[in-house]
């Protein structure tokens, strides 16, 4: 193993000695700066050149944690010294690389204790680049290999490497940007600690007024989220117990048709379910005009406000109830309910007593799950709020709108994120203890008994027309982009898609010239570049959580699925406010949207793969370690081959996600990386529908094309695998059988 | 201290494992001879498999010392141990042809592919599975499967060969010839072995010692002849053969022999460290002869409860003055029924004294 040792200690070097060391404006992969002056130039300098080249003198200490390694290389392993020097370098490499990027800043010392001492001009430094990124990961490991060598989980470099990582990453990319959204909320305007200030704006007459009770004032944001919150997950538990009841207990023709319907929250970006309703009832709206024609009603504004709202989460999130509760349905075992009715119970008194009980903590888990979605939701009170503030919207407003008060915002944030971490809590506590699923694994024989018909009845009465009405805003979204103008011009039109999506071949060659493109390409490159990255993280995390045991290793889990209960809009908040300014200046470039991607879609990642990982016999794993391969490779050979479904359902997740989400990243686009969906709210906020519309579709279809051919793929991998299984039988078939059994 | 006459031993020092509040292993020591097959054998649940896991390194020792070969291995990971285990599920790579998963081994330590699958064609003709290597272990049988997982440990050329509960997933049948043939290649290859099994006579079939565990603790250790001949305490007298448990008395000890009082009749039995009074007499279910009762003969009376028949033997459960007794009959030619009142007899084989316990 000391060949890794050798690797990562050549990482440390190139990150130190050749590769530019701080922050580079057109990034490192553009690579003008290579002919730009490097190594020289003061923006593009390694870090020992800066030390004398401009006098940045803080850098040099660092050489010594490159320099100590090479002594533990002439150790062995065994030696208690080779451990000490590797522990030695790492932390006091990782832990001085911190220090001297918080210490100093682009405008000096930050801490005002030493500002007086050394006020000197020079004396800054911009955000770390990769340099400063190869260094740390190399400190990272050299430390997690001392530790290793000491024997930290028994000895073994590649898992103890692994949970160093994951902690590293989870502890920058979650916890220290959280972390500034609490700091942030108790700093007064002028950034002095003050906790006057907090309980100012948190008991703010704005966030908890119930004026709305009384007089005709709108409510505190605080109520109207909770309350739009308490409603939607009511109500969509409600739709999708119905729909999983149709689609498990009866004989439903169409239950395959229906079970697509949980793939459309997936493709579906946030805010495109409003503007579909904003086509069929907003003012202009072909039902609103239907209506006012027949009965000569005044177009009212009624959707704009909590029944739009409501009504568009409400058709976002019940297919995701919908899923979860198939499988609670499923899990009821039918042996109770025939156990129930050879008591003589009929079918309504076992579903009411027996069905229904047994099903109650996975009803609460999709209450709770809709109840964070909804919280969390930005996309649809955005286009269909309007008075009707909530908190998801309040802080984007509150930090792009003229106010900018960003204190007033990290507010806001903690009490979203107050509210969806006691849903994520309440969900981990209570179904910890009670969840009677049964997930044995062993087949339970006995069909599951049908519904009573009142109760058939009242299902298909309120799921059926849902689901149409479900169908009629997806054809809406297909349709709308074709149409000139709604409510003034019915006619059909390309014009909206030309607008975004024109091709012209010039003398010059191909080019784009419709106004999407840009957003379009970027946003599939970036979601490209964050799927497999998201999958990596997970699975491996599901890996560490599964198959290794260790101290503190549920804190470790709730680590990383923490960042599943924080809404998009504070991951949004809290990324500017941590890395807007050095050591991590990340603000503006492409890559602070690929880690936001990789930190949200994570716990999804790692959901799967402990899902998948959980079903693969522990005793795979344990036969090739004894056959003497390491963990590392038993990973590599072994578990990652046998995981291929899941980890093709985590890229293809991650990806679709990435370009579908819209909540923090409309905080993080710049003009150089501005993603579909930020670009489509601007062109609703204008009052583009059309090509708004337009774009929603295309987005749609793309997505739905990558789902189906990375299916398609993955199925003619199979088919092909079983045509050579069964030559191989042939061939084998044929030769003659030497069995000691014919002895 | 490594020396060549150790290559191939195990030894445990005091070994202790914990987990949390469970002790599955409580202060065992013990060694293994080289070349030895030696099986673990008890109940459920009495660390048997704990046992074999912490000699392949898949746990370790919460006290203790663990030796291979005479090297202490106590810390060292199951990777770095040259030991290899055939598991109980086979745990054969699913999506790995037979001679990749043979040759997975060799490949991950170091030896090139070529060279690493002619190595494994060969191990495969040695467990009778020639020209099956591209299939995938999905089409092979249950038998079949476990001997790719025997080829698949052996190719390795370990110093132990650590084998947990290998024939539990064979049918009755099969699992006679299969513990025949592991039985041969460990001999024939002069391997070290450990297995595990729940089967006391799977154990007597293929062991050259045995282990019986109870409890965490080893309750004995010997041949197969010693376990059967001369079990240390009740618990070994049962679980090694049957036995009925009964209290007698011993009346008088001369030189190696004592005579013991069994309900009114008399045996002359091997003394070993018995001394006078009341002592625990195991007596196997063939050591019990029955004769129908007529007139004065000599014997216990007793009273069939049960009699079962069995084709090649009889089954009774005989009610006397001793308690219930399980008898088994080989030599029957009517055989008794059940209500009868019988004279009951003891063979010179068949009965052991044992400590109560
Ligand atoms: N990972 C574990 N955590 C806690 N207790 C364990 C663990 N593994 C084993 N045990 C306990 O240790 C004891 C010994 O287990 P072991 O698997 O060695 O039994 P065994 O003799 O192999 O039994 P069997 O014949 O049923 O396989 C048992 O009481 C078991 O419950
Ligand atoms: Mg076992």
């Amino acid at each position: 193993m000391k060949n890794s040792l050798v690797l990562w200690l050549l990482v440390g070097w190139v990150g130190y000695f050749i590769l530019p060391w701080y922050l580079l404006e057109d990034g490192l992969f553009a690579f003008d700066w290579l002919f730009d002056g490097y190594p020289f130039d003061e923006d593009y300098s390694p870090a020992f050149i800066q030390v004398f080249s401009t006098d940045k003198a803080w850098l040099l200490p660092l050489v010594i944690s490159l320099l100590l390694p090479l002594k533990a290389l002439t150790l062995k392993k065994s030696d208690r010294a080779y451990a000490s020097y590797l522990i030695c370098s790492g932390s006091l490499g990782l832990a001085y690389l911190v220090i001297q990027g918080f210490a100093i800043g682009v405008s000096g010392w930050q801490f005002s204790l030493f500002a007086n001492y050394f006020l000197d001009s020079e004396f800054n430094q911009y955000g770390m680049g990769y340099g400063a990124l190869l260094y740390g990961l190399s400190m990272l490991m050299l430390l997690t290999t001392g530790l290793a060598a000491r024997g930290v989980m028994k000895g073994d470099v590649f898992v103890t490497s692994s949970i160093g990582l994951i902690i590293a990453i989870v502890t920058v990319f979650v916890f220290y940007p959280v972390s500034q959204v609490l700091i942030s909320a108790f700093q007064d305007n002028q950034g002095a600690f003050s906790s006057a200030s907090f309980i100012d704006k948190f008991f703010d007459e704005k966030i908890w007024g119930l004026g709305c009770t009384t007089r005709s004032v709108s409510c505190g944001i605080a109520w109207n989220s909770l309350t739009l919150a308490l409603l939607t997950a009511t109500i969509t538990t409600g739709l999708g117990l119905a729909f999983a009841l149709i689609v498990t207990r009866t004989g439903f023709i169409w239950k395959k048709q229906l079970r697509l319907l949980t793939v459309l929250p997936i493709i579906t970006p946030p805010f495109v379910i409003g503007l579909a309703l904003i086509l069929l009832f907003g003012r202009s709206g072909v039902v609103t005009e239907f209506f006012a024609d027949l009965f000569g009603l005044e177009a009212s504004r009624w959707l704009y406000g909590l029944p739009g709202v409501l009504f568009a989460q409400v058709l976002s999130f019940t297919p995701i109830s919908f899923l979860v509760l198939i499988g609670v349905v499923e899990g009821v075992s039918p042996s109770m309910e025939e156990a129930s009715q050879t008591l003589r119970a009929d079918r309504w008194n076992t579903f009411k007593n027996v069905s229904l009980p047994l099903m109650r903590p996975g009803l609460a888990n999709a209450f709770l799950l809709s109840f964070i979605e909804s919280m969390a939701d930005f996309g649809n009170p955005m286009v269909l709020g309007g008075n009707f503030e909530v908190l998801s919207t309040e802080i984007f407003f509150a930090i792009v709108g003229a106010q900018n008060d960003q204190g007033y915002a990290a507010v806001l944030a903690i009490l979203l994120l107050a509210f969806t971490l006691s849903a994520f809590f309440a969900q981990r506590i209570w179904l910890g203890k009670k969840s009677y699923v049964t997930v044995s694994g062993k087949a339970d024989s006995g069909a599951h008994m049908g519904l009573n018909p009142m109760l058939k009845m009242s299902c298909y009465s309120i799921a059926l027309p849902w689901a149409l009405l479900t169908l009629v805003i997806y054809g809406m979204i297909m349709f709308g982009g074709f149409v000139k103008s709604w409510g003034y011009d019915h006619s059909f039109t390309m014009q909206h898609y030309e607008d975004a999506f024109a091709l012209n071949w010039t003398e010059l060659g191909l080019v784009w010239q419709g106004a999407a493109w840009d957003s379009f390409w970027t946003t599939l490159s970036i979601s490209a570049i964050a799927a497999p990255l998201t999958a990596a993280v997970g699975l491996l995390t599901a890996y560490l959580l599964v198959r290794q045991s260790f101290k503190w290793k549920s804190g470790f889990e709730f680590g990383t699925m923490l960042s599943f209960a924080i809404p998009g809009t504070v991951i949004g908040i809290s990324y500017i406010l941590a890395f807007n300014v050095p050591p991590l200046e990340l603000t503006g470039t492409g890559v602070i949207l690929i880690i936001c991607f990789v930190f949200r879609n994570m716990p999804v990642g790692v959901r799967g793969g402990i899902a998948a990982m959980s079903q693969l016999d522990k005793s795979l794993d344990e036969a090739s370690l004894t056959l003497g391969a390491n963990s590392f490779s038993t990973f590599r050979n072994v578990i990652l081959p046998l995981l291929r479904p899941a980890i093709i359902a985590a890229l293809t997740y991650s990806f679709v996600r990435a370009i579908t989400s819209v909540s923090a990243v409309i905080f993080l686009v710049s003009a150089d990386h501005n993603m579909a969906t930020s670009y489509i709210i601007g062109l609703v906020e204008n009052g583009e529908f059309g090509i708004a519309i337009a774009y929603c579709s295309v987005l749609i279809l793309v997505m739905l094309s990558v789902i189906l051919a990375i299916n398609l793929l993955v199925g003619e991998r199979k088919l092909r695998r079983s045509n050579r299984l069964s030559n191989a039988i042939k061939k084998n078939s044929n030769a003659p059988l030497k069995l000691k059994e014919a002895e | 201290m490594k020396s060549n006459h150790d290559k191939g031993s195990v030894v445990f020092d005091h070994v202790i494992k914990n987990y949390g509040d469970v002790t599955a292993i409580n202060d065992v020591s013990f060694r293994v001879e080289p070349g030895n097959l030696v099986t673990l054998l008890g109940p459920s649940g009495c660390g048997k498999t704990t046992t074999l896991r912490m000699i392949a390194g898949l746990e370790h020792a919460s006290a203790g010392r663990i030796l291979i070969s005479g090297k202490d291995v106590t810390q060292l990971p199951a990777t770095d141990r040259d030991v290899s285990m055939v598991f109980q599920s086979y745990a054969l790579f699913p999506h790995m042809s037979v001679v990749q998963n043979v040759a997975y081994g060799l490949v991950a330590s170091g030896v090139n592919k070529q060279e690493a699958h002619a190595k494994s064609e060969d191990a495969l003709a040695l467990v009778g599975l020639h020209g099956y290597g591209e299939r995938l272990p999905s089409e092979l049988s249950g038998g079949q499967q476990q001997r790719v997982a025997v080829a698949r440990a052996l190719v390795l050329e370990p110093e132990v060969l650590l084998l947990d509960e290998p024939l539990s997933n064979l049918d009755a049948k099969l699992r006679r010839q299969v513990r025949e043939e592991i039985r041969e290649l460990q001999q024939k290859l002069g391997l070290t072995a450990v297995y595990v099994t729940h089967d006391q006579e799977e154990a007597m079939a293929v062991s050259d010692r045995i282990i019986v565990m109870n409890k965490s603790i080893i309750a004995q250790e010997g041949s197969p002849k010693t376990l059967y001949e001369e079990p240390n305490s009740s618990f070994i007298a049962d679980f090694i053969g049957d036995a009925n448990l009964v209290d007698v008395e011993i009346l008088d000890r001369a030189n190696d022999r004592v005579n013991v009082d069994i309900a009114g009749l008399q045996k002359y039995l091997p003394a070993r460290e018995f001394s006078l009074g009341p002592a625990k007499l195991a007596i196997r279910p063939d050591a019990i002869q029955l004769t129908a009762s007529a007139g004065n003969q000599v014997g216990i009376t007793g009273n069939i409860r049960h009699a079962t028949y069995l084709g090649n033997q009889m089954q009774y459960d005989v009610e006397c003055e001793l308690g219930s007794l399980f008898v088994v009959d080989y030599q029957f030619k009517q055989g008794l029924i059940a209500g009868s009142d019988v004279q009951i007899n003891f063979a010179d084989r068949g009965l052991v004294l044992v400590k109560a316990n």
